[in-house]
C-alpha cells in the first residue's frame, strides 16, 4: 500500500497540539522545538506532494478513501488536484515560519501553538477533503480556534471585537454553505457526501441558479468578498503576527477554495449565471480595497486592505470561468498568501521594536532592520504585479482573462495597479527611508535569526516562482482543466 | 431467567440503591463516607452498565411483562445512557458539600435513573405515568437537598409545584385515551388515532403540554432557568441531560407509536415550537450574567434543535434526534461539571468567576472550551455532528427553513458560548494573580471530566457507530 501521505499531512499538526497539551505549561522551550518539528514534518510531506504531483496525468491524485460513515454515505477521502496542491504546500510554508515568527511568545506558548496547529491540520483537512462533509467538519475546525488565537494574543485594543466580528462571519458563512450543501445531497438523491460523484449529480439549472450564491456567498465570506470583507482588516490587525500570516496568507484562500470547489465546480451553471454578479463584487474589491489601503495611517491596516484588494483578483478570476483567469487566480492565492505572510511578518517585526505601526510615526527602519526592509520592498513589488515577482505571474492571465470576458472590468481593474503601486512604495517611504524619529535611535534591536530565515525563505519563493513560472503553472493548469471541463460539459 | 434480563438494569439498580442504604449506618467517619458511598455508587453503576451491555442487549423489539415493557435497542440505549450519566454525576455529587455526605442524596439519583430507565421502555400508559413519577419525585427533592440553602429550597418547591401541575395535566391526557378507547398499551392504541378530530386534538395537547414541561419546550421552559440555578450543581446537569432525554424518548415513542397520523397533521405546530424554544432560549441565554443561568437557557434552546429532528418525522430523524440527546448529554454533562467546580472554589456562577480560569488550570479551561464549543456545535467535537445530522433530517424532510432557522440559532449560539471562553481565557482576575491561586480538582471529578470529554471527542469523530447505534434505536420506533 501506498504511504498515506495526506491523512499524515493533515493530522500531523492535530497531533501535535494533542501532544503540546501534554507538556507543562512551564515547558517552554520544548513546547517551541516541537511546535517546530512538527511544522518542519509538515511542509517536507508537503514539499514531496507537490514534486511528485503528476502534472501531465492531472485530475486528483494521492487518494486515500476510508470508509466513515457508509450508511449516509460519508467518508474520509483525500485527494488533490492541481489547484489544491500549490495550496498544501503553502499551508506548509506558513506554518513553518509562522511557528518561527512566534518563537518569542511568551504567554502560555503551550496554548498558542496547539490551537494554530489545529487550525492548520483544518486548513490542510479543507485542502485535501474530496468528501463535502469532511470538507466541513475541517473547514470548521479551521475557523474557531482563530477566535482564540485573536482574542487571547492579539493586539489588546480591538481584539475582542475583532475577534468576535471575525468568528461570527465566518461561522455565518460556513453555516449558510452548509445548508446549501445539504440541499444539494437531498436534491442529488445519490446518498453520497463524495464530491467527484456530486460532480455529476446534474442538478437541474434551476436548482443551480437557486442554490449557487447562497454556497459560493458563504465560503467567500473566508475569502473576503464585497460586501462581506469587512472582518478581514480587523481581524488582521488584531492578530497577533503568525495568525495574520496565516489568516490573510492561507484562511482566505481557504474561503477561495472552497467557494470554487464546492460553489463552481459543483453548481457550474449556477456559477456561469451568477459570474457577472461575482464579477461587480470583485471588482469592488479590487479597486475599493486599494483606495482604502491607500487612505490608512495604520502600516498592518494598509496591508488589511492590500489583501482584500488581491483576494478580489482572485474572485475576479474565478468570475472569468476562463482558462487564463482560472490559472490566474490559482497562481495568485499561493502568491498572494507568501506575499502577505511576509508583510505580516514584517510589520509584525517592525512594531515589536517600535512599539507603533502609525506609518507618520516611522522611518528608517531600513538601516537597523536591512532584511525586513527588503522583505517589504519585495512584497511591494509582487503586490503590484511586476515582472520577475510571482505577483506579475498571477496578475497578468487574470487581466488577460478579464479582458477576454469584459474589457471595461479589465479597465476599471487596472486602475487599482496604479493605485495600488502607490500606496505600497509610499509606506516602504515612510517606513524604512527618512530620518528616523530620535525616540528609536538605538532601540530597534535587530531580528533573531529564525525570524531571518522565515523572511528568506518567503522571498525567495516570490522570485523563484516570478523567474521560473514553470516551477507553479503547469499544477495549477492541469487543476483549471478539470474545471474547465465541468463547466463546459454540464 | 430470561425473563428478567430486559429488567436486568432496572433490577441491579434497585439492589444498588438498598445497598447504598444499608451500608451508610456503618460508616462512622465524615470523611470516609464522602469517599466511600460516591465510590461504591459510581463503581456499582458501572458494573451495571457492563453487565448489561454483555448480557440483556435486545435482539429484536418484543413487548414483556404482560405489555408493560418494550424491551428494543431505543430503550436500551437511553437506559445504558442514563446509567453512564448517573455514575457520572456520582462522582461529581462527591465534590459537593451535604450530597456527597448522605446516602439519600445517592438514593435518590439512583432512584431517578430507575424511573428513567423505565420511561425509555414504557409501553402502557399506566407503567409510564409511574415511569415519570419515579423520575420526577426524587428530583424535586434533589433540587432541593440544600435544605440550608434558600435557593436550593425554593428550586426544589418550584420545581415540585410546576411538575406536579403538568403531571396532572399529563394524566389527564391518559385519562382521555383510556376513556375513549378502552387500551392502555400503546402499540394496541396505535389504530386509534387515524384521523384529526377533537378528541385527538385535545388528547395531544394535553399529552404534549405534560411532556414539554419535562424538556423544556417553550412555552412550559420557564421553571429551568429557577430551578437549575437554584439546585445542586450537579444535579441541575443530570436534570438538564439525562432527564431531558428521558422525556425526549416518551415524546418519541408516543408520537411515532401511538399518533403517527396525527403527528404529521401537527408537524407544522411543532416546527413553531421548535423554532420558538430554540430562539427564546438563545436570545434570553444572551443576557445571562450567570454560567449557570446562560447554560439553562441553552438547554432550553437545545431541546429545539433536538425538535427539528422529531418535526422531520423520518428514520433519519428519529436517528439524528437520538444521536442530538446522547452528544448534548454528554457536553452538557462536562459544562456543568465545570460550573461545579469552579463554583465551588469562587464561590460563584458568574461570568466574572471565570476570569483569568486558564491561568489558574490549564487544564480544567480546556476542558470548558471541549465543553462551549461543542455546545456551540463546532467540530471536532459531537456538538457538530449532530446538529448537521439534525439539519440534514430536517431538509430531507422537506423542512429547509426550519434547518436554516437552526442554523441562524447557532450562530447566536457561539456568540454567548464564546463569551465564557473570553474569560476563561481572556480576562484576568481582578488581583491578576491567578498564580498564586491556582484551582484544584478533586481527582474523582477530573476522572469524570476526563472521561466525559474523551467521549464527546469519540462521538464527534468516530461518529459513524454511534450514529449506527442511533440508528437502531430509531429504527425501533418504527
Amino acid at each position: 500500500m501506498q504511504f498515506p501521505l495526506l491523512s499524515v499531512i493533515v493530522f500531523t499538526p492535530i497531533s501535535a497540539a494533542m501532544l503540546l497539551l501534554l507538556y507543562k505549561p512551564e515547558q517552554k522551550k520544548a513546547i517551541r522545538i516541537t511546535a517546530l518539528t512538527a511544522a518542519l514534518f509538515a511542509l517536507a510531506l508537503s514539499i514531496v506532494v507537490y514534486s511528485t504531483y503528476n502534472k501531465a496525468a492531472a485530475g486528483y491524485q494521492f487518494i486515500e478513501r476510508y470508509s466513515w460513515m457508509p450508511a449516509m454515505g460519508i467518508s474520509l477521502y483525500f485527494g488533490v488536484d492541481g489547484l489544491s496542491v500549490p495550496l498544501v504546500l503553502l499551508t506548509g510554508i506558513v506554518m513553518v515560519t509562522g511557528v518561527m515568527i512566534s518563537w518569542g511568545i511568551e504567554d502560555r506558548p503551550r496554548e498558542f501553538f496547539a490551537f494554530l496547529f489545529i487550525l492548520a491540520s483544518g486548513v490542510f483537512g479543507v485542502f485535501c477533503s474530496l468528501d463535502l462533509f469532511m470538507l466541513f467538519f475541517f473547514y470548521e475546525i479551521a475557523v474557531f480556534p482563530m477566535y482564540l488565537l485573536i482574542a487571547i494574543w492579539g493586539w489588546i485594543k480591538t481584539r475582542e471585537y475583532a475577534a468576535m466580528k471575525l468568528t461570527l462571519y465566518l461561522f455565518i458563512g460556513s453555516v449558510i454553505s452548509l445548508v446549501g450543501a445539504l440541499v444539494m445531497y437531498k436534491t442529488s438523491g445519490m446518498n453520497t457526501f463524495n464530491m467527484l460523484d456530486l460532480e455529476h449529480a446534474a442538478f437541474s439549472t434551476g436548482f443551480q441558479k437557486t442554490w449557487f450564491p447562497f454556497v459560493f456567498l458563504g465560503f467567500a465570506v473566508l475569502g473576503g468578498i464585497f460586501p462581506f470583507h469587512n472582518w478581514s482588516p480587523d481581524g488582521h490587525v488584531a492578530a497577533p503576527t503568525a495568525v495574520s500570516m496565516f489568516h490573510a496568507g492561507v484562511l482566505m484562500k481557504l474561503g477561495a477554495f472552497a467557494a470554487l470547489r464546492v460553489g463552481i465546480m459543483l453548481l457550474p451553471e449556477g456559477a456561469k449565471f451568477w459570474a457577472p454578479v461575482i464579477m461587480v463584487l470583485a471588482l469592488v474589491n479590487i479597486v475599493y480595497g486599494a483606495f482604502i489601503a491607500s487612505v490608512q495611517t495604520d502600516f498592518k491596516y494598509v496591508i488589511g486592505f492590500s489583501s482584500v484588494s488581491h483576494m478580489g483578483l482572485v474572485m475576479m478570476g474565478f468570475a472569468t470561468l476562463t482558462p487564463e483567469g482560472l490559472t490566474g487566480a490559482g497562481v495568485q492565492m499561493f502568491s498572494h498568501g507568501v506575499m502577505t505572510a511576509l508583510f505580516f511578518a514584517a510589520v509584525g517585526m517592525v512594531y515589536d521594536r517600535a512599539h507603533t505601526r502609525d506609518i507618520p510615526r516611522l522611518g528608517g527602519m531600513i538601516k537597523p532592520l536591512p532584511l525586513v526592509g527588503i522583505g517589504v520592498i519585495i512584497g511591494s513589488l509582487v503586490s503590484m504585479g511586476m515582472p520577475g515577482f510571482s505577483g506579475f505571474i498571477a496578475e497578468f492571465p487574470i487581466f488577460m482573462g478579464i479582458w477576454k470576458t469584459q474589457w471595461v472590468v479589465a479597465v476599471i481593474a487596472a486602475i487599482s495597479i496604479v493605485v495600488t503601486a502607490s500606496y505600497v512604495l509610499l509606506v516602504v517611504r515612510k517606513v524604512f527611508f527618512g530620518r528616523m524619529p530620535d525616540e528609536f535611535e538605538g532601540h530597534i534591536a535587530p531580528v533573531r535569526t529564525l525570524d531571518k530565515i522565515a523572511l528568506v525563505l518567503l522571498m525567495a519563493i516570490m522570485i523563484g516562482i516570478g523567474v521560473f513560472p514553470s516551477l507553479m503553472v503547469p499544477w495549477v493548469q492541469a487543476g483549471v482543466q478539470h474545471v474547465l471541463a465541468l463547466l463546459g460539459g454540464a | 431467567m430470561s425473563t428478567i434480563l430486559p429488567i436486568l438494569p432496572e433490577v441491579m439498580l434497585l439492589g444498588l440503591g438498598i445497598l447504598v442504604l444499608l451500608i451508610d449506618p456503618f460508616i462512622k467517619k465524615d470523611t470516609d463516607r464522602r469517599n466511600f458511598l460516591g465510590l461504591f455508587t459510581t463503581s456499582g453503576l458501572l458494573l451495571t452498565l457492563v453487565v448489561s451491555i454483555l448480557l440483556a442487549r435486545p435482539a429484536g423489539p418484543v413487548l414483556v411483562f404482560g405489555g408493560m415493557l418494550r424491551f428494543d435497542w431505543l430503550g436500551f440505549l437511553f437506559k445504558m445512557f442514563f446509567i453512564f450519566a448517573g455514575a457520572v454525576t456520582a462522582l461529581f455529587f462527591m465534590d459537593t458539600e451535604k450530597l456527597n455526605q448522605r446516602a439519600e442524596g445517592f438514593l435518590l439519583l439512583l432512584a431517578a435513573s430507575l424511573g428513567m430507565c423505565l420511561m425509555a421502555s414504557s409501553a402502557d400508559l399506566i407503567m409510564l405515568y409511574l415511569a415519570i413519577e419515579t423520575t420526577s419525585i426524587p428530583l424535586y427533592v434533589l433540587a432541593g437537598f440544600l435544605t440550608g440553602d434558600r435557593k436550593s429550597t425554593e428550586a426544589g418547591f418550584k420545581y415540585m409545584l410546576f411538575g406536579a401541575l403538568t403531571s396532572t395535566v399529563l394524566l389527564y391526557g391518559f385519562s382521555l385515551i383510556f376513556g375513549f378507547t378502552g387500551k392502555t398499551n400503546l402499540y394496541e392504541l396505535s389504530s386509534h388515532f387515524t384521523h384529526f378530530d377533537l378528541v385527538a386534538t385535545s388528547i395531544t395537547f394535553l399529552v404534549l403540554t405534560g411532556l414539554a414541561f419535562k424538556v423544556s419546550l417553550f412555552p412550559f421552559h420557564f421553571w429551568a432557568p429557577d430551578v437549575y440555578e437554584g439546585a445542586p450543581t450537579p444535579v441541575a446537569g443530570f436534570l438538564s441531560t439525562a432527564s431531558k432525554a428521558a422525556g425526549f424518548t416518551v415524546i418519541l415513542r408516543l408520537l411515532t407509536v401511538v399518533f403517527p397520523v396525527i403527528s404529521l397533521d401537527w408537524s407544522l405546530i411543532l416546527a413553531v415550537l421548535a423554532t420558538l424554544t430554540m430562539t427564546i432560549g438563545n436570545l434570553i441565554a444572551i443576557t445571562q450574567k450567570s454560567v449557570k443561568r446562560m447554560l439553562a437557557y441553552s438547554s432550553i434552546a437545545h431541546a429545539g434543535y433536538a425538535m427539528i429532528g422529531v418535526v422531520a418525522f423520518s428514520q433519519l430523524g428519529m436517528a439524528s434526534v437520538v444521536f442530538y440527546l446522547i452528544a448534548y448529554a454528554l457536553t452538557n454533562l462536562l459544562a456543568f461539571g465545570i460550573i461545579g467546580i469552579v463554583g465551588r472554589a469562587t464561590g460563584s456562577d458568574d461570568f466574572s468567576a471565570y476570569n483569568g480560569l486558564s491561568r489558574r488550570n490549564s487544564n480544567l479551561a480546556l476542558g470548558a472550551l471541549v465543553a462551549f464549543l461543542s455546545l456551540a456545535g463546532m467540530p471536532p467535537f459531537a456538538g457538530f455532528v449532530a446538529k448537521v445530522f439534525v439539519f440534514l433530517a430536517a431538509v430531507n424532510s422537506g423542512w429547509t427553513w426550519l434547518a436554516v432557522v437552526g442554523v441562524l440559532n447557532s450562530i447566536v449560539g457561539l456568540y454567548y458560548y464564546l463569551n465564557v471562553l473570553k474569560s476563561v481565557y481572556l480576562f484576568r482576575m481582578e488581583n491578576q494573580e491567578e498564580e498564586k491561586n491556582p484551582l484544584a480538582v478533586r481527582r474523582p471529578v477530573a476522572v469524570a471530566l476526563v472521561v466525559l470529554v474523551v467521549g464527546i471527542l469519540l462521538v464527534g469523530i468516530l461518529f459513524g457507530p454511534w450514529f449506527g447505534l442511533a440508528s437502531r434505536a430509531g429504527l425501533a420506533l418504527f
